[in-house]
């Protein structure tokens, strides 16, 4: 059985709909009149031309892009490993650190002060030390350079991740740990079946958003010979004095980042949703 | 409803407005590159950036043998001693010469330069000069080879004997180019920001060998490696690669440094000066 809507009620949806439009409307022009302004003020710069020519050139974008792509490379390689290094390092540290009783208060101590030296010493000194420092031992076995720079990376970003974990295990409220105790769940299995997955899922977006920094950030090994993409910019843009290798890797590395931010933006809606 | 609206629109309008208004005036132009003919180029006709002073830049370090001590104000080493015979041929006393670090990705971007021509180890190139202005060229440059005397390198005679080895160079520098496009090694060159960083890899057998100019080859080998040699010099390909000073693209100062420089290397006094700075450069072994 269908209810025909009182006049009131057309009225009402008339007018939403009228809304709707106008908003649409005034959201078109205000754009529009932003954009245009931003283009005027940009393109109408007398340094324009000088800019345009040596920040988009397409000529030598074309020339340097397969030599950035093999830089890029690079660094999706050690972004894939120094990923999956740094999110296992920094979970066994926050665990711990987060252990109880008084016999591991040292371990504790340990924990402690790595995330507070780690994250306090900058990337740059820590790669020096590891790529350049280290091998000057000249020991038997010495990984190369890449691998030292990607352990240099694994072990700054364990300290930030880390500590996210932390808060995440110390979000889950006590009565939980409890409830899991009074069940007869050992520490571990406490850890394991009840603490751990919530967790997780609650710190999830900080752990993706320091994973998209360490994206970033992994082509620092460079500095130390690797070529990454940045780099290879580099090289093209002393070649020419160009800089159009730069925007030519900044678009790369924001292509890159999509579709890690996505899925960031998604877990965070999702849960979000959950909770509510 | 609408004036409402228009009333809260307004103060962003009038912002965004404001924005433009403030995008900077045009400058004014400058003058033609070289309009400055032979005749002008006494200091009183220089449009310098500080009037009666001349600004050079350079890097920081500023690396031996082409400065010493890291002071380029002392006239020491071949490339202040340039700087400041160029100054002197423009009628600059030692006096009303400034000198600002720069750092190489500055000293070549498009904004506006902090100094009126850089000397800095600049190899002139027809592609770069699309983005800077070059003087004339100062010195004649050699890439070289140098290693460790443990290196399984340290022998060779030949540029083929290099092409399997770990090769390493500066970033930027034209030493990189040599690598990739004189002796295209079969594994990817390491690339370095600084020659000391690219030293201490030498030094921790990182890399095989490592390509630098010829000065800068003989002032590591015998002032800062304790075991390094020179392997040997790099074959030229094409044009010979040479130094110029960098000037602002359509800088009106290009004409006159230039004719300094020329007038400079006219009267052998850049010879001289390359004899009492970089008089050891010479004689390194040629590899084929």
């Amino acid at each position: 059985m269908s209810v025909s809507p009182s006049p009131a009620q057309l009225d009402r949806i008339a007018y939403r709909r009228r809304q709707t439009l106008l908003s649409v409307l005034i959201a078109a022009a205000s754009t529009l009149v932003l954009g245009v302004l931003l283009v005027v003020a940009v393109t109408g710069a007398p340094g324009w031309e000088r800019v345009r020519e040596s920040f988009l050139d397409p000529e030598v974008a074309r020339d340097a892009l397969p030599d950035v792509l093999r830089g890029l490379w690079l660094n999706i390689r050690l972004l894939f490993f120094c990923a999956i290094g740094a999110l296992a390092l920094g979970l066994v540290v926050a665990l711990l650190r987060t252990l109880r009783g008084p016999v591991f208060f040292p371990v504790r101590l340990l924990a402690t002060g790595y995330t507070y030296t780690f994250r306090g010493l900058p990337l740059i000194i820590v790669l020096y030390v590891m790529t350049l420092g280290l091998p000057g031992l000249r020991l038997q076995g010495m990984p190369s350079t890449l691998v030292l720079g990607g352990i240099a990376l694994v072990i700054t970003y364990s300290g930030y991740l880390a500590e996210v974990f932390r808060a995440g295990i110390e979000s889950v409220h006590p009565s939980q740990l409890a409830a899991a105790r009074s069940l007869g769940l050992s520490y571990r299995q406490t850890m394991r079946f009840v603490v751990l997955p919530q967790a997780v899922r609650r710190v999830a977006p900080p752990l993706l958003n320091d994973t998209v920094a360490l994206q970033k950030d992994v082509g620092l090994v460079s500095l130390a010979g690797p070529i990454d993409a940045v780099r290879a910019a580099q090289i093209h843009t002393a070649e020419t004095f160009n800089y159009t290798p730069y925007i030519v890797a900044g678009v790369l590395f924001v292509l890159l980042a999509a579709p890690l931010i996505a899925v960031t933006d998604w877990v965070t809606l999702r849960a979000a949703r959950r909770q509510s | 409803m609408l004036t409402r609206m228009a009333r809260r629109l307004l103060p962003v309008l009038l912002l965004v407005s404001g924005l433009v208004a403030c995008a900077p005036a045009d400058e004014e132009s400058p003058a033609p590159p070289g309009a400055t003919g032979l005749t002008t180029c006494t200091k009183a006709q220089l449009q310098t950036k500080t009037p009666g002073k001349l600004t050079i830049g350079t890097d920081n370090p500023a690396y031996e043998p082409w400065f010493k001590d890291n002071k380029p104000e002392n006239g020491q080493g071949f490339e202040s001693a340039v700087a400041y015979a160029v100054a002197d041929r423009l009628g600059y006393t030692q006096g009303e010469v400034t000198w600002v670090r720069v750092p190489f990705n500055t000293a070549i971007a498009p904004g506006p330069k902090d100094f009126d021509f850089d000397i800095n180890q600049f190899s002139i190139t027809e592609d770069r000069k699309q983005a800077v202005d070059f003087s004339g060229p100062y010195y004649l440059v050699r890439q070289t080879v140098i290693a460790l005397k443990s290196s399984k390198i340290a022998g060779a005679t030949s540029v083929s004997a290099l092409q399997g080895a770990k090769l390493g160079a500066q970033v930027g520098t034209t030493s990189y180019q040599a690598v990739t496009d004189v002796i295209k090694p079969t594994g990817q060159p390491q690339v370095y920001n600084t020659n000391d960083d690219a030293k201490k890899a030498l030094q921790n057998g990182q890399i095989d060998g490592l390509v630098v100019d010829l000065p800068t080859a003989f002032f590591m080998t015998a002032a800062e490696l304790e075991n390094g040699v020179i392997v040997g010099q790099l074959p030229q390909v094409g044009v010979p690669e040479q130094f110029g000073l960098v000037l602002d693209k359509g800088s009106s100062l290009t004409g006159c440094v230039t004719q300094a420089v020329d007038q400079l290397r006219g009267s052998e006094e850049l010879k001289r000066l390359e004899q009492q700075w970089l008089a050891q450069a010479a004689g390194a072994r040629e590899l084929t």
